[in-house]
Order: structure tokens, then sequence, then C-alpha cells
């Protein structure tokens, strides 16, 4: 067992797993886009960035391929880190502005604005789908090509790959592919309003059918000072 | 595409890790760029997936997938060189050849690129031909460094080379001469062997002269082309384990009567060459 502090809390916890492994172990949310369990980690989303050590030797790492040390001090949530979230994700939606995952993390995490172009690439890759054709799948069908700028996904010669069996694994894990619902504001860069809101009123029998959203909702206050 | 030359290359390097680079650089140096067939090849033979093959095949510059000419131009557009108007040679380049840079002239002459930097910034803005550095190049030295490259850059002038020296060489075997007075290439005694390839029969004079490359023969021998060379005394064919390091083909040992070994390669157009003194 490996003793580490993780946001101010003495956790001792297997060792050799990764701070993504531990954190989410002990219930402090990370979100990622890249990972997922039975996959090799990658680090390549960089959502999972985490603050370790103190002070002016603190830095940023990704927690899904950092593994856990003895004594290390991590912080999953410092301003730092919430701030560099922030902008990886404002940089990812511009990457692939209609995607839902990412769309939906955005709105999560208070990105409220786009300051970049939208690129429409319509992948950020992240490798999952790699990952999921090599190590799942077996069939080592796509994989990255090219480099920097050209880089991209796909099977060699963009070509129907012999080896593929189009089994859908790819686009099982996608984070980019799944499109997000535009509802009425077709072209706005950062949607995602339905993610922060809940019907408040659905638990209660009066006013089964009438979903207001509204959130304080003045009925369902009156009614609770009226009791 | 042969599928036996590409088994070869693969065969050479089957026990190294770790070898799908120099298996890739060694097939791009036989057919100048990395055919779909030969990848396809490379795959089945070693075992590794098509996909990372040609995700190494793309990932670097040096290989390319698209049959390239017989000349490289590299123009350099570094900062260096763009501050001194690299931009413009490399668009009067584009403009002389009439093909956009990383493209081939359709007569398959000469392939065009843009390079971020030649590592001889002082000189710019610069331009390689086929591996010659062209310094200080103004838009009106285009053509004539096209023209000059159309002849062969390679070409030395036998009279004036310092570096230039004459050979004597004799049959590894018999010890025979196999100089000819009779006929001079150079000016100089021709080194005269008998060759075959594809079923024809022949003679080749080379010079005499270390660094010079001037080849007669009869009948002509296609650029390319591998040629078994005989001794014309004891018809022995004159052959080594060892292969080009440029291109990968047999070389053709000869007694240097001075003193040692001289190894030259057997393909039509390589330079390859290795002297052994004693």
């Amino acid at each position: 067992m490996t003793n580490l502090t993780i946001n101010g809390l003495r956790v001792s916890v297997e060792t050799g797993s990764t701070v993504l492994e531990a954190a989410r172990f002990l219930g402090f949310p990370i979100p990622t886009l890249c990972h997922l369990e039975g996959l090799s980690p990658y680090g390549a989303c960089r959502l999972c960035v985490v603050e370790i050590g103190e002070g002016p030797r603190a830095k940023l790492v990704t927690s899904c391929t950092y593994r856990v040390e003895e004594g290390l001090k991590v912080r999953t949530a410092s301003t730092r880190v919430v701030r560099a979230r922030r902008m990886i994700l404002e940089l990812l939606l511009g990457t692939c502005p209609q995607a839902k995952k990412i769309q939906d993390l955005a709105s999560a995490h208070g990105v409220r604005q786009q300051r970049f172009r939208q690129e429409h690439d319509d992948c950020i890759l992240c490798g999952l789908c790699v990952r999921m054709c090599e190590e799942q799948m077996m069939a080592r069908a796509i994989g990255f090509r090219g480099r920097g700028e050209s880089r991209s996904i796909g099977t060699p010669f963009d070509m129907k790959s012999e080896v593929c069996r189009t089994c859908g694994g790819c686009q099982l894990v996608c984070p980019a592919c799944q499109l997000r619902c535009t509802f009425v504001e077709k072209d706005a860069a950062v949607c995602g309003g339905c993610v922060n809101l809940q019907p408040p009123c659905l638990d209660r029998p009066k006013f089964d059918n009438m979903m207001c959203y509204m959130k304080p909702c003045v009925a369902c206050e009156i009614e609770q000072d009226g009791r | 595409m042969n599928i036996q030359t590409i088994e070869n290359i693969v065969n050479k390097h089957q026990q190294q890790q770790g070898s799908l680079i120099a298996i890739l650089s060694e097939i791009q140096a036989t057919y100048s760029y990395l055919p779909t067939d030969a990848l396809q090849a490379v795959s089945k033979m070693t075992g590794k997936s098509l996909i990372d093959i040609y995700g190494v095949a793309t990932f670097y510059k040096y290989f390319s997938l698209q049959p390239r000419g017989k000349h490289l131009c590299s123009v350099c557009v570094g900062t260096a060189c763009h501050v001194r108007g690299g931009e413009v040679i490399a668009e009067e380049f584009e403009g002389q050849l009439g093909v956009a840079a990383g493209q081939t002239t359709p007569d398959r002459e000469f392939t065009l690129g843009k390079v971020a930097c030649l590592g001889a910034c002082a000189l710019g803005p610069v331009a390689v031909v086929d591996g010659h550095y062209f310094s200080s190049v103004k838009k009106t030295d285009v053509k004539k460094i096209l023209e000059r490259a159309r002849d062969g850059l390679d070409k030395v002038e036998v009279k004036t080379d310092q570096r230039i020296f004459p050979i004597d060489v004799s049959c590894p075997r018999c010890n025979h001469s196999l100089m000819d007075a009779s006929h001079l290439v150079d000016g100089h005694p021709s080194i005269k062997v008998t060759t075959s390839f594809e079923r024809t029969h022949g003679w080749v004079r080379l010079s005499c002269l270390w660094g010079s490359y001037t080849v007669e023969s009869q009948p002509e021998i296609p650029l390319d082309t591998v040629v078994h060379f005989f001794c014309p005394h004891c018809h022995a064919e004159l052959v080594t384990a060892t292969s080009c390091a440029d291109c990968g083909a047999g070389m053709v040992p000869m007694i240097v009567r001075q003193g040692g070994v001289i190894q030259i390669c057997s393909r039509r157009g390589c330079k390859g060459h290795m002297l052994d003194l004693v």
C-alpha cells in the first residue's frame, strides 16, 4: 500500500495504481475523455490534470498516467487545475463544437464562451478507438497517420481495411462523434443548458404533470412554506 | 514491383528488433518511393499490422508514398532564408517546374520540396538539388540551377579535379589485368569486363580514374538494372557476399595493383563503391 494525500485527506491506496484510479476510488470526481477501463492509459485529452507537489514546485500532471507515490500530495480541484481544465475544454470545443460529450463536460465545468475558431474536425485524436481496435478487438485496423497538423486517425491508404470486422467498437467509445442536441440555437458555440437543469417538482405529487424546470421554483417554495 | 526483392530486404533485417525503418528505407532506395503493394507485402512478411507500417511511413517526411522524380529540389523557407526572400525563390522554382511544392513534374524529372531549414542559414536563401547546395540564390539563378541539374550535377571535370587518380585493376580469380590500353576512357586505359543482364551479353568499359563514373557499354544498359560482371579472361563471375550500402545490389570486386580491393555496385547508375587498401 502507498500512503498519499489527496485534497488534504490522508489515504493509503494500492501500490502501482494511478492517481486517477485512487481519486475515483475515494470519490473525488475527475473528468476524462480518453480514459476507459480495460484500455491502456494514454494521457491524450489532458482533462484529467491534477496538481501535485506544493508551493513553487507544484505542477500539473495527467492523473490517468501518473502512478501513486509515497507521500505524494495531490489536489484534484485547485484553482489552477480548474482553470486548466476550462481552457482544455474550450480548446477541445474549438476542435469539435458539435460533440455532445465535450459540450456536456464544458457546460458542467462552467465554460460559458468560445473564444477559438471552430474547426469542426470531429476528432480530438484521443486514440480511444485505436486502442479499442488494438487491445480489445485485436484487429489493428485503424491507427494514427501523418504527423503534426496533418495527423489523423483512419485505415491505411483510406481504403476499407482487410482486418476490420466492422464491429463498431471504435464508434462506441468515440467521445467526439456523438452529436449534441442543438435544440433551437443551431449555431450556438456553447449549449448544454439542459445538463444543468433538473425538474425540481418531479417528486411532488401535486405538480406531477407540470415539469417547470425553474429553479428555484416559486410554486414549490410557496407550497413548502404553506406546509 | 518484385515480391522477391521485398522478401530479400525483409529477410535481411528479420532478426533485428525495430528494423521497420531500415526495411522501409531500403525499399525506398530500391524504388525511390514506397509502393502500396510493397507495404502490404512487408506487413504480411513481418507480421506487423499494415496500419503500424503505414503510420511510420506517413510520420517521417523522409518516406514518400508517391513516385518521386530523378532530381530532388529542396528550397529553404526557414526563418533566415525567409527574410532574404526564400519564398520568392520557392515560387520561382514552382513556376519554372510548373508544379506546387511537394509534387513531381509529369515527366518524372524533378520533385520539388519546401523545407524549414537546411542548416546553412548564413548562405540564405539556400536551395539543395541532388545533394548540392546553392547559396544566395537569386530569382534569375533558378533556371540555371535546373538546367545544370538536368545535365547531371555529379559530372566532374577529369582534367582539373585533384581528387581523381588512375588505378590499375585485375581479376580477383585469375589475377589477369582487366586494363585495356587499346580503348581509352577519360584519356586513360579503360577497365574492360564482360557483362550479362536479362539474357543480354555485352561488355562494359569503366573509367580507371578514381572518382570518375564514366561508363561505356555495349549494348546500352538501362538505368537501375543489376548487371552480372565477368572476367573477360577466365570468365568467372566477379561477385562478393557484400551488398551495396546505397541500393542493396551485389558488389563487384576487383584487385587493385597498387594494393587492395575495390568493390563497385553492380547496379547501373548507382555510385556505391568501397576501396579496401592493404
